[in-house]
């Protein structure tokens, strides 16, 4: 991909907290590692999604790409711009380019401000003219608001109605990238198919490019042109979307797509379903080797647990799908199998039951 | 696999919240359902639609100030809702348990999850002492925690949601109850630990013959683990009908709205979402109308005229006066 394609590009990032103890001095005592060395390219217009378990920081790193939280290494380039050397007035100015979405869109909105004040709060900050009641007005009407909800204040809508004014806040400035953390689950079912539709249309419209955070794979299948899989602060396998959900190649891609429920019934009796034991480990002590060994059911005698794989491509897979796990191949030819005990069969009660 | 005779029977439940100064809320409207042993049943429907209040009403554990319950909840012929307090008391504990969203709101914050489990086993299987203890360790282990006998003197907050939760199905099955009620149980857990705490339901359900009423708003739960499902709209049933009919012939307009609305990860990428328009909060009160006509495509006059009724057909329970036919449901 030529550097004209990317618009934002992440290398080696790294976001740790440190763990403090002590009273009257603290001392440092260790910290969490929440994004712990991501490379990740993100092409200009396209939709980027970013799965992973609770925890396992994807929220930093979106945080960390708008600057919300300092990096501790790495760099973030924004069309062709490191944004780590702005400052001031630079800084500023790129801000209007990079704008977030959140999943909880009424702890994100002043409950004291109405809507035409929280819509052109932005427009203010920027210092942008002209008349900012017409802008509102364009702005609600692009998210299927109508005008008179620029005089009502956040509690007056639906969960899904705050949704539409966080994105049109978040548009408000024409910047050319979102990011969109969970936008969607806080909503009911109904209300989520109309809120990816909105960013949908609104990405063909505008020409906006999406990273969108998501813990729902059905989702982020549906609106990703890319998806990056994240454990434990790293990214294990990245990919077109299209790839990805046909021939995932990471052993945690394959047991989260298979922890995925579809409402069908004939495809829920007939899957297999891959279990993992456990929970995430702490990011503030992460396994050595392998971070996924010690949860992994294909977990080998041999590198897991010391050798750290990294991202690479695999033989007989597009160069844009990447994956760091050292037995891939061995995996995807089946010479290496799950533990059995992580395997679950069929439903045997449903599926040999027609009329159940 | 399942009996014919009902163990939880419940006829016609409605309840109504009344505040001082404020409206009258009727959360239930008429609801009825049946769960035999061996069986589970789901309630689905979109927040707010009645689903906790069902159970809770089920339960007995409404508070009795403001509230008012009608109805019946026969359970193995005994109506709770008429029953003295202490012998619902000795059913709940004996026979019925549940499990909620957040576990943390059952566990008790201050006391170590090992003796909040032994003492369950100690009311319920007789067990004392060290007998107890090391079948608290194997109860917790049989529920996938790791490190059991460490994980006994620990408190609630030192567990992650996924292992309070596997903790609280610990002490359900402890219990060894013929009807376990679970509202939304991995609803604040992430995919691969809702896999696991659903295979332990599944595992429940077929190796103790337990009835389970599970309440959620994931078809694609619902779609691998439930026998009958009840889509609930606004405090009423809309539709019932076996898992694999509903799935397939969704006949309710809100039903097929669901379905349509839901993102399938098996679905080919840039398959369009039909979202169903407005929001749950966009009600007709039932007795002026049907509660979803405001959003409601197939709508016609007579669904604004007054309430329709729930018929009965082919082993399906509908309360629609236009419903979907064959061809609309496969662009639902
Ligand atoms: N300000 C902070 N101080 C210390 N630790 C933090 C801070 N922010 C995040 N963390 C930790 O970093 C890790 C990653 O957090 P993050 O919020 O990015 O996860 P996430 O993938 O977004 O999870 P969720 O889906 O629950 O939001 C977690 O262990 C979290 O507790
Ligand atoms: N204590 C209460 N007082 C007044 N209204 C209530 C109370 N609890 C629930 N409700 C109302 O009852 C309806 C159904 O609630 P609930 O059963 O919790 O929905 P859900 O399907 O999300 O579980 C909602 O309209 C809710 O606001
Ligand atoms: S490197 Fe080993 S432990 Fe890691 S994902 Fe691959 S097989 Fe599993
Ligand atoms: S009764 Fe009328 S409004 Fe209600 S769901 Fe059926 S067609 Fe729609
Ligand atoms: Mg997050
Ligand atoms: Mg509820």
């Amino acid at each position: 991909m030529s550097d004209d394609d990317v618009l934002l590009s992440v290398r080696g990032l790294e976001v740790h907290f440190p763990i403090r103890s002590g009273i009257l001095i603290e001392r440092q005592i260790g910290s969490v590692k929440a994004v712990d060395g991501v490379d990740l390219d993100i092409p200009r217009g396209a939709t980027v999604g970013l799965v992973g378990e609770s925890g396992c920081g994807k929220s930093t790193l979106g945080r960390a790409i708008l600057r919300l939280v300092e990096p501790t290494a790495g760099t973030v380039t924004f069309d062709g711009t490191d944004l780590h050397n702005l400052a001031g007035e630079d800084l500023r100015r790129m801000r209007r380019q990079l704008q977030m979405v959140f999943q909880d869109p009424m702890a994100s909105l002043n409950p004291r401000q109405n809507v035409q004040s929280v819509l052109s709060e932005p427009l203010r900050a920027h210092g942008i003219g002209g008349d900012h009641a017409a802008r509102v007005r364009e702005l609600l009407d692009v998210v299927g608001l109508p005008a008179s909800a620029a005089n009502r204040y956040p509690h007056e809508f639906s969960g899904g109605q705050r949704q539409r004014i966080g994105i049109a806040r978040a548009i408000a400035l024409e910047p050319q990238l979102i990011v969109a953390d969970e936008p969607v689950s806080a909503l009911d079912v109904s209300i989520q198919a109309q809120v990816v539709n909105l960013l949908e249309e609104l990405q063909d419209r505008l020409g906006l490019t999406y990273l969108v955070i998501a813990h729902d794979l059905a989702v982020v299948r549906h609106i990703a042109d890319v998806v990056a899989v994240m454990y434990l602060g790293g990214l294990v396998e990245q990919a077109p979307s299209d790839d990805l959900y046909a021939t995932p190649l990471h052993p945690y891609t394959k047991a989260l797509m298979s922890a995925v429920p579809i409402p069908d019934p004939e495809v829920e009796d007939t899957r297999q379903r891959i279990l993992l034991q456990g929970d995430l480990p702490s990011p503030a002590d992460p396994p050595a080797g392998c971070r996924f060994h010690t949860r992994c059911p294909f977990r080998q005698p041999t590198r897991c647990a010391d050798e750290r794989p990294a991202l690479r491509t695999v033989p007989g897979h597009p160069e844009a799908h990447t994956v760091a796990c050292h037995w891939a191949e061995e995996i995807e030819a089946g010479r290496i199998r799950p533990d059995a005990a992580a395997v679950v069969a069929p439903n045997p009660q449903h599926a040999s039951d027609p009329a159940a | 696999m399942t009996s014919t005779e009902p163990l939880l029977d419940v006829r016609d439940l409605s309840v109504t919240f009344t505040r001082k100064g404020g409206p009258t809320v009727r959360a239930v409207d008429g609801v009825s359902f049946t769960v035999r042993p061996g069986e589970t049943v789901s309630l689905v429907g979109e927040s707010g639609s009645g689903k906790s209040v069902t159970s809770l009403a089920v339960m007995g554990l409404l508070p009795r100030r403001g509230v008012q319950v009608g109805g019946q909840v026969l359970f193995d012929g005994d109506d709770l809702l008429t029953l003295p307090r202490d012998r619902l008391r000795d059913i709940r504990g004996r026979d019925i348990a549940m499990v909620f969203q957040d576990p943390m709101s059952s566990l008790n914050p201050v006391v170590p999850i090992g003796v909040q489990v032994t003492e369950v086993l100690e009311r319920h299987q007789d067990l004392h002492g060290e007998k107890a203890r090391a079948a608290a360790a194997d109860l917790l282990a049989r529920v996938g925690i790791p490190d059991p006998t460490r994980r006994l003197k620990e408190y609630p907050h030192q567990l992650s949601g996924g292992m309070r939760q596997r903790a609280l199905i610990a002490m359900a099955l402890a219990c060894q109850p013929r009807l376990l009620i679970a509202d939304e149980p991995t609803t604040a857990l992430d995919v691969t630990i809702q896999a696991q705490i659903i295979e332990l339901l599944k595992e429940l359900v077929q190796d103790t013959g337990a009835a389970l009423v599970l309440i959620t708003h994931d078809l694609g739960i619902v779609a691998g683990l439930c026998d009958t499902v009840h889509v609930m709209y606004s405090g009423r049933v809309v539709e019932s009908a076996g898992r694999r009919e509903l799935f397939a012939r969704p006949r309710h307009p809100y039903t097929g709205g669901l379905l349509g609305s839901v993102p399938r990860l098996d679905a080919p990428r840039g398959a369009p979402l039909h979202p169903i328009p407005g929001s749950p909060t966009d009600v007709l009160r039932w007795d002026r109308g049907c509660a979803f006509a405001p959003r409601c495509q197939n709508r016609v006059d007579a669904c604004t005229e007054g309430p329709p009724p729930l018929e009965s057909y082919a082993g399906r329970s509908l309360r629609c006066l236009n419903p979907l036919t064959e061809s609309e449901e496969v662009s639902a």
